[in-house]
């Protein structure tokens, strides 16, 4: 029996009928036409799919469209400030993080959660929770280069605000 | 794939659903096993029904005498976080956060790792190493039962179909008592356990006192160590017994099977490593005292 959920995607509500066996990351790119989140191993492995789902990174595809009722999504899409990109995203361009693209995304949202919970974390602690995302190209130094270069980013802003206040 | 979805607010319910749906119905906790499984139509469940609505099955309670009791819709995640657990339950989080990826920790619970009882299982041996005990209920009313007489066989478990397990409770550590879960993997990450041992050791005028050695993925359940728990409790401690503790819980307490992750003679090794590393750390041996 198909179900109505209501979830907002990246500050818009949206109230739509799913099928309960439908994931979110296929409710996000067939129905919705939200494509930066990708599909990869389709089985929780590769991180590809990462959404933050009420501010926490998970696996869309090992997720279930119906769960997401009354939940909060964000997706790539979602990040920017406005017209700039999130320092994230300018840094992944700034250091060559990206080769194919398929896996920025999630690693992207990934490393934001991350942030959330620890502003500034080593280059261990770095590896160690983006170690469920998968890149194929780049061999991952110029990733970490990236998200080292957008926490300095961050912190000097950070900075430069607090002197303005 | 054609099933039902529900979402009751009370344990009441929960329970009364599962009077009804008995096998047909397949509890969802964080969904990261049991939504691949139904995606490769391992399993057919005519109705998920989620218990992330009941509010009474998502509490940790961490106290110093009373120990640490969560419900199965606490997360991995947040018993990794927990301050209290990494320095107290210390095999439990090692357990934990071996597991998987961050993604899979945000939504996968202890309970259903145990739940789904593969024999690689990373909480089993922590557990029952801590002296776990699984809370269950069903219509019929609840019991208690041990972690390590709550696996039966290869995903098999005690639980009958009706059942749930609501909550799991560890005892408070007494004294100095140290616990210690070393896992062995080819690769550092999203990896299954080739062996995996939980130890918990105290200390008593010199000697080993209250010992439990656990040990993952190298018999058809999670199971106890009981020869090499034996041979080292209440003698003095010392590296020499460690390692003949070691070929113990190695020789004696294990029965792998060779698979393609490892061969049975090289998971026998496994263990005896495992097995000495953590009983060296947890009886602070470390650095080469005694």
């Amino acid at each position: 029996m198909k179900k109505i959920i209501n979830i907002k995607v990246n500050g818009i509500p949206y109230e739509v009928l799913v099928n309960p066996d439908m994931t979110l990351v296929d409710l996000l790119r067939d129905e919705l036409g939200i494509t930066g989140v990708k599909k990869g191993c389709d089985e929780g492995d590769c991180g590809a799919c990462t959404v933050l789902i009420d501010n926490k990174a998970v696996a869309s595809c090992t997720y279930l469209a119906v769960m997401a009722d009354n939940k909060e999504i964000t997706t790539i899409e979602g990040i920017k400030n406005g017209d700039d990109l999130h320092p994230l995203q300018q840094a992944f361009i700034d250091a060559f993080a990206v080769q194919c693209g398929f896996c920025t995304p999630g690693m992207i949202l990934t490393t934001i959660a991350l942030l959330n919970e620890n502003p500034n974390p080593t280059e261990d602690e770095i590896i160690d929770y983006l170690r469920g995302n998968l890149c194929r190209c780049t061999g991952y130094v110029k990733i970490l280069d990236a998200i080292k270069l957008a926490i300095e980013r961050m912190a000097a802003d950070n900075e430069k605000q607090e002197q303005v206040e | 794939m054609n099933f039902d979805f529900l979402k009751p607010n009370t344990l009441e319910e929960l329970v009364q659903i599962m009077k009804c749906g008995g096998e047909d119905v397949k509890i969802l906790a964080g969904g990261t096993d049991l939504i691949p499984s139904i995606k490769a139509e391992k399993v057919h469940p005519k109705a998920i029904v989620s218990i992330a609505e009941i509010k009474e099955l998502q509490k940790i309670t961490v106290d110093p005498v009373e120990g640490l009791t969560f419900g199965c819709g606490v997360t991995l995640h947040e018993l990794e976080n927990n301050k209290s657990i990494q320095e107290n339950y210390k095999a439990l989080y090692e357990g934990i956060h071996s597991m998987a990826s961050t993604q899979i920790r945000n939504m996968g619970t202890v309970v259903g790792n145990i739940c789904n009882a593969v024999p690689s299982a990373d909480t089993a041996p922590a557990l029952i190493a801590l002296d776990g005990e699984i809370h269950i209920k069903s219509f019929k009313g609840e019991r208690t039962v041990k972690a390590e007489e709550f696996f039966t066989g290869v995903c098999t478990t005690v639980l009958k179909p009706e059942e749930i397990v609501t909550d799991i409770h560890i005892p408070a550590p007494r004294g100095d008592a140290k616990s210690k879960y070393t896992k062995f993997t080819v690769r550092r990450a999203l990896e299954l356990a080739m062996a995996g041992v939980a130890v918990r050791t105290e200390e008593k005028d010199g000697t080993f006192s209250n010992v439990r050695i656990a040990l993952g993925a190298v018999a058809p359940t999670p199971k106890l160590a009981e020869n090499a728990m034996e041979l080292l409790e209440g003698k003095p401690i010392s590296r020499a017994l460690i390692e003949d503790a070691a070929v113990k819980a190695s020789e004696d307490d294990s029965s792998p099977i060779s698979d393609k992750r490892a061969s049975e003679e090289y998971r026998r090794e496994i263990v005896r490593i495992c097995t000495r590393d953590a009983l060296i750390e947890t009886s602070g041996l470390m650095g080469g005292n005694r």
